[in-house]
């Protein structure tokens, strides 16, 4: 048996724009045309376009792949035709062992059957047996925190509590190949890190699985390999925290157009002065901006956020009052420079900065920047979290630490 | 695995082999779903085939009115005993057409094979045929109609009617995935279809105009049932054969297109 759990080979597939067929009109010449050219792998006609083109990337049995891209790159028809609900119009899909999609959960839920009846459903829905479904019921349900409800139909759940069954039966679906796009965001914060440590033990367990997120933080910590999907093309396939990297690198083509002027030639540097994104914990950076403020500087507030650009963990929010600077003289336009020294005792990871000015006295933004900057902070060692704070550990005696008592 | 390549019948039935628990949840859920929150629960799948012969009991009574050829006990079980089967055709075939396209999750969001949607309907309506079933053999009893040894073609013909059914229920269905007209369509054949089928009267009362209602394979097929169990004589075998082939031919024809057309379902729906 090959090592190859799963193969794309030189993948293409088109979409059609608009309605398929708009009129009769229309679609007597289609049919016509149907009939005479064996339809398929052709080009592209009126109103079609490729959604993947030359899409090639290779699994490994029991590795965990992650495909990222913005919204419309192609990541969900990569899952779907994997999953055999797509077909491809030219190259090549082989998959070697049982394979269960997540796309998305409690899609064959049947609103006016119970919690129990739409676990046996659901779950068969997904290619489970009934008598391993009778076998893993009492964990399901455990596992949704469903309870007493399990009886109720699931028209009446909360919609918290239709996603966390969801997830539940198709986390005990137990496949050798497990697609998963972008369902562990489901239920609150203690579902998710439940969800998030269940994603974990089946990629321990061996199972291969392809996953499909806009939390890189997810991906990085799941998948030892990624791909980055770009308008249909992978525009790289290698090691997760590099992939990563790129794809934050690549231009977003977002910018703060409401505020345009207020903020400009944001740079960041290091101690010296000259531009750098890479930076070890133990060093400081220059934020460096020229702001153009259409208030009294004394006035206005500088926001600075750093947040964590796998998933947005803001990592630091700060109001700093420029009344504190030192007094500078505009230039004729109007424009002060001004340079934020920073240290960057962060863990490793990518991280982005925010900036806003704000007019007291009106509480009126005068400019913002949203997601600027992005800078990445290398070290050796892989600690999981955002800041150091120089764990220090000792033996001892722990006099000095009792509490007094008043 | 994810080849462009269309499969043969036989890899595309052992497939759907391999999916029969599925095959048996989605029945299950169309017939549990179907009577959730209703009062009269299964009920309701005896009044529709007895509706049916309550109309054909009044065509026929007026037939007699205006022929003078009064109405009796063979004719009242012959209809009883048609209006099953065409309660469940019009029931399997309506819900069948629909069985795809009122599941765009299923087909959009998760693998399976997708002759399971045209299947299940059809054995959620031969559930409720099973039911109505145990009434209609109660009045056979009490009416007197007895038995032969005809009745050994009854199995036979039966599951012909439900091939038959299972044939066109998968052309439908996948017809009306890509043409929504297809729903129409059927809505008004259905509505029609039981003049143009010998349910409330028999074929032989056309004289030599008969074979005309026999070319449809439903109408030769209940005519078949009706000689066996009412009049007690060996079906036509000519007729029997001919429905026969519809019913053989036409399912592993509807298998093939609706294979075949199964890449686009997902983008078409």
């Amino acid at each position: 048996m090959s090592e190859i759990a799963l193969e794309f080979d030189g993948v293409w597939k088109k979409f059609r724009k608009g309605e398929i067929h708009d009129s009769l009109r229309d679609l007597i010449p289609a049919l016509t045309r149907g009939i005479f050219s064996r339809n398929g792998t052709g080009e592209l006609e009126e109103r079609e376009f490729w959604a993947l083109h030359e899409i090639s990337f290779q699994v490994q049995r029991g590795e965990a792949f992650g495909i990222i891209g913005a919204n419309g790159a192609g990541k969900s028809t990569t899952l779907k035709l994997l999953s055999r609900i797509l077909r491809p119009n030219r190259g090549r899909i082989t998959a070697h062992g049982r394979l269960s999609a997540l796309i998305e959960v409690g899609a064959g839920f049947h609103q006016d059957l119970t919690g129990r009846e739409n676990v046996y459903l659901n779950g068969s829905i997904l290619g489970m047996k009934r008598q391993e479904i009778a076998r893993k019921f009492d964990e399901i349900v455990d596992f949704a925190g469903i309870g007493d409800f399990i009886d109720t139909p699931v028209k009446r759940y909360s919609s918290g509590m239709y996603a966390r069954l969801g997830f539940a039966v198709a986390a005990h679906v137990d496949p050798e190949i497990l697609l998963v796009d972008e369902v562990l965001s489901v239920g609150d914060m203690q579902f998710q890190e439940k969800c998030f440590e269940r994603m974990r033990r089946v990629v321990a367990g061996g199972t291969t699985v392809i996953f499909v997120s806009h939390n890189l933080q997810a991906v990085q910590m799941l998948c030892s390999r990624t791909m980055f999907l770009k308008s249909g093309t992978a525009s790289r396939i290698g090691p997760t925290s590099e992939v990563i990297t790129e794809y934050l690198r690549a231009p977003s083509g977002k910018s703060s157009a409401e505020y345009p002027s207020t903020i400009s030639d944001i740079s960041l540097c290091g101690e010296d002065g000259t531009p750098k994104t890479n930076f070890s914990p133990s060093e400081r950076a220059q934020l460096r901006f020229t702001i153009h403020p259409s208030e009294p500087l004394e006035e206005c507030l500088l926001g600075l956020i750093v947040h964590r650009a796998t998933d947005s963990l803001v990592v630091c929010d700060y109001n700093l009052p420029l009344s504190e600077v030192a007094p500078f003289s505009p230039d004729a336009s109007g424009r002060v420079p001004l340079v934020v020294g920073l240290s960057m005792n962060l863990l490793r990871g990518a991280y982005a900065f925010s900036l806003h000015l704000l007019h007291r006295p009106s509480s009126k933004y005068l400019g913002r920047a949203f997601r600027v900057s992005n800078f990445f902070i290398e070290e050796t060692a892989s600690w999981q979290g955002v800041s150091h704070l120089n764990p220090n550990v000792k033996t001892g005696v722990f006099a000095e630490c009792t509490p007094k008592r008043p | 695995m994810g080849n462009p390549a269309i499969p043969t019948i036989s890899e595309s039935f052992d497939e759907v082999l391999q999916y029969r628990d599925l095959l048996y949840m989605l029945t299950w859920r169309d017939i549990k779903a179907r009577y959730k929150q209703s009062m009269m629960g299964f009920f309701w799948a005896i009044l529709m085939p007895l509706l049916i012969v309550g109309a054909g009991i009044l065509v026929r009574f007026a037939f007699s009115m205006s022929s003078g050829h009064h109405i009796n006990v063979t004719d009242i079980s012959g209809i009883a005993l048609k209006s099953l089967p065409w309660a469940f055709f019009v029931g399997a075939i309506k819900f069948g057409t629909n069985s795809m396209v009122s599941n765009p999750n299923l087909v959009t969001k998760i693998y399976f094979p997708r002759e399971v949607f045209p299947l299940a309907a059809v054995l959620a309506s031969l559930f409720d045929a099973v039911i109505a079933s145990s009434v209609v053999i109660v009045l056979l009893i009490v009416s007197g109609v007895g038995a032969s040894v005809q009745l050994l073609w009854v199995p036979l013909i039966l599951v012909l009617i439900v091939l038959f059914t299972a044939a066109l229920a998968m052309f439908l269905s996948c017809a009306n995935l890509f043409f929504r007209d297809v729903k129409y369509l059927v809505d008004v054949t259905m509505t029609f279809g039981i003049f143009f089928t010998p349910v409330f009267y028999d074929a032989s009362m056309l004289h030599k105009w008969a074979p005309l209602v026999l070319l449809n394979p439903l109408g030769a097929l209940l005519e078949a049932l009706n000689s066996a169990v009412i009049l007690h004589q060996a079906p036509s075998l000519p007729w029997l054969g001919y429905a026969a082939a519809w019913a053989i031919l036409g399912l592993l024809a509807a298998w093939r297109i609706f294979d075949r057309a199964e890449a686009s379902f997902a983008e078409t729906i």
